[in-house]
């Protein structure tokens, strides 16, 4: 699947819920599915800045496309970047550069996004992005 | 007066607000207190009848601001009991008076000298004083805290010296509410020669700071944390420390002769005002000092010591639950977490559910390190918080641990 196919996917997961609840419920499943980054990969180097909870995020090159693991010490922040991982990981550097993120304001958590929110999730979808921008410059 | 919480909370408009469809309940009053609606209509009263800079012009309207801004300032010489009201500066809020003192004692220290903060600091009581070591080559020392969050004195006594030029401690810790015996330590300060500067930021809400009492040399504090609009401070100074202090800023209104040779400082307050002041709000920080007044810091210290004992006995009915911060003498402020819970996880939910909460850690990173934890969930009261809010507050809190655990 593309990301778009696979945000899409989610957004309509997402469109189940009622309520911010069963969404935050939800959230705190996906986060139980996150393809963990190994313990030694935990350095300084991983940790995303600008997060309240600390998040540790890792991107690898798998042929053509890039494969993230993460993890974080706050069980939403978890689930949070289990979705972005959902969506990114195993795609091309140059579609990861391409994507844009209105699904994230579809699945309700738009109040994430905003700039001065401290759970980063600005920050995590720029550490992907920078990711995908190295490994686009270098091939 | 005689303290009716439903009359004063009307005096409050914004928290008969919704958030996320719940009513309001708003426990971050550490970060910055609610406005209530004499304060508001002060800003737009000036705007509307009075506006004009100060110290400046001949004409009328100039004359009255000028006389509403001076007002304001020897309403709070009074409430804080200065000796002057020259010695009541204007300032921005608590960092900048810090700033103001830590800048002004670059003249006057030199390599080997000590500057001691205590462990219990704000990030911003900390940082310029780090600066000011790094330009001087002094060196900073701090006054540790034991596991209830209480300064450990006997460790203070044995770091003070000759050395120490000086000391710098908050009067009532932002993370944990620990009242800091700063009469103790002032005295303490004294007895070596050293200065000493309250941060008093998280005071003025819950008390009247008597300076001359104290004889703290320096005092800052803000006005938005006592219900008065952002943008607002205090530093209050004792006469001689003010005038052996180097302006901080230059520009306008700090002169009192400018030519391209050299310039002439204004005397006091003035020369530590350089610039057009946040006139209108400094003006209604005294308004905010009379609605305090009003109410009556003793109503005001009953309605919060029952507000803490009750959110204590609450919240530690919740299992797994830890209060950092258990000092003997503490204000009305309780910082949290649950064992396995990341505070930020709380919060989140929590604040889906009405409750407004600080959490992380709180700019005092070194507080959290001491314990070895990310962060707390700060719950702090004001006067017009109600024991009904802590329970809709006990009750998020065990709808959010139950979905997190």
């Amino acid at each position: 699947m593309n990301i778009k196919e696979i945000q899409d996917e989610i957004v309509d997961e997402f469109s189940m819920f009622d309520d911010w609840m069963q969404r935050y419920e939800y959230i705190i499943e996906l986060g139980k599915n996150l393809p963990l980054i190994k313990e030694e990969f935990k350095t300084e180097n991983n940790l995303i800045k600008g997060c309240q909870s600390k998040v540790w995020l890792k991107g690898d090159q798998n042929n053509d496309t890039i494969v993230f693991t993460a993890d974080s010490d706050a069980i939403l922040t978890k689930g949070i970047i289990a979705i972005l991982i959902r969506t990114f990981s195993n795609q091309k550097a140059t579609d990861i550069l391409n994507a844009d993120m209105d699904f994230i304001d579809e699945i309700g958590l738009k109040e994430h996004l905003s700039p001065t929110r401290a759970n980063g999730l600005v920050s995590m979808i720029k550490n992907i992005k920078m990711y995908a921008l190295a490994f686009d410059s270098k091939n | 007066m005689s303290f009716n919480i439903k009359d004063i909370r009307a005096d409050f408009p914004i928290l008969s607000q919704k958030i996320n469809g719940k009513p309001l309940v708003y426990f971050d009053n550490g970060a910055t207190s609610q406005k209530p609606q004499v304060v508001i209509d002060a800003i737009s009263k000036y705007y509307q009848e009075i506006n004009a800079n100060i110290h400046r012009g001949v004409h009328t309207l100039s004359q009255l601001a000028t006389d509403a801004y001076e007002a304001s300032r020897n309403k709070i010489k009074n409430h804080i009991n200065a000796k002057f009201a020259h010695e009541v500066i204007f300032t921005s809020g608590t960092t900048h008076g810090i700033n103001l003192v830590a800048n002004g004692f670059a003249s006057l220290l030199k390599p080997g000298d000590e500057v001691l903060v205590s462990a219990l600091e704000h990030h911003s009581n900390i940082v310029p004083w780090q600066m000011l070591c790094e330009r001087t080559g002094a060196t900073l020392k701090v006054i540790p805290m034991n596991e209830n969050g209480e300064l450990i004195l006997s460790e203070f006594d044995k770091l003070l010296s000759e050395k120490t030029k000086i000391v710098t401690v908050n009067h009532i810790s932002n993370a944990l509410g620990t009242i800091n015996p700063i009469k103790y330590m002032i005295d303490k300060a004294h007895q070596v020669g050293a200065a000493i500067l309250i941060d008093g930021a998280q005071a003025v809400s819950h008390l009247k700071p008597n300076v001359q009492e104290l004889d703290c040399d320096f005092y800052a504090f803000s006005g938005h944390k006592m219900f008065a609009p952002t943008g607002t401070g205090i530093l209050y100074g004792k006469e001689a420390w003010l005038n052996k202090l180097p302006p901080y800023q230059g520009g306008g209104e700090m002169i009192k002769e400018v030519t391209f040779e050299k310039t002439t400082y204004a005397d006091l307050p003035h020369k530590f005002e350089a610039g057009t002041p946040n006139i209108a709000d400094g003006i209604v920080l005294g308004t905010a000092v009379d609605y305090i007044n009003s109410i009556g810091i003793e109503n005001i210290q009953e309605q919060e010591k029952e507000l803490l004992e009750y959110g204590t006995q609450r919240l530690l009915e919740i299992e797994g639950l830890r209060i950092f911060g258990t000092a003997a003498a503490k204000t009305s402020v309780i910082s949290f977490n649950i064992e396995g819970i990341h505070p930020y996880d709380i919060g989140t939910i929590i604040d889906k559910l009405g409750i407004a909460v600080r959490t992380g850690h709180h700019c005092a990173q070194p507080i959290m390190n001491f314990y070895n934890i990310p962060g707390t969930i700060r719950a702090s009261f004001a006067f017009y918080n109600t024991k009904e809010e802590i329970d809709v507050m006990v009750e998020a809190v065990k709808k959010a641990k139950l979905m997190l655990s």
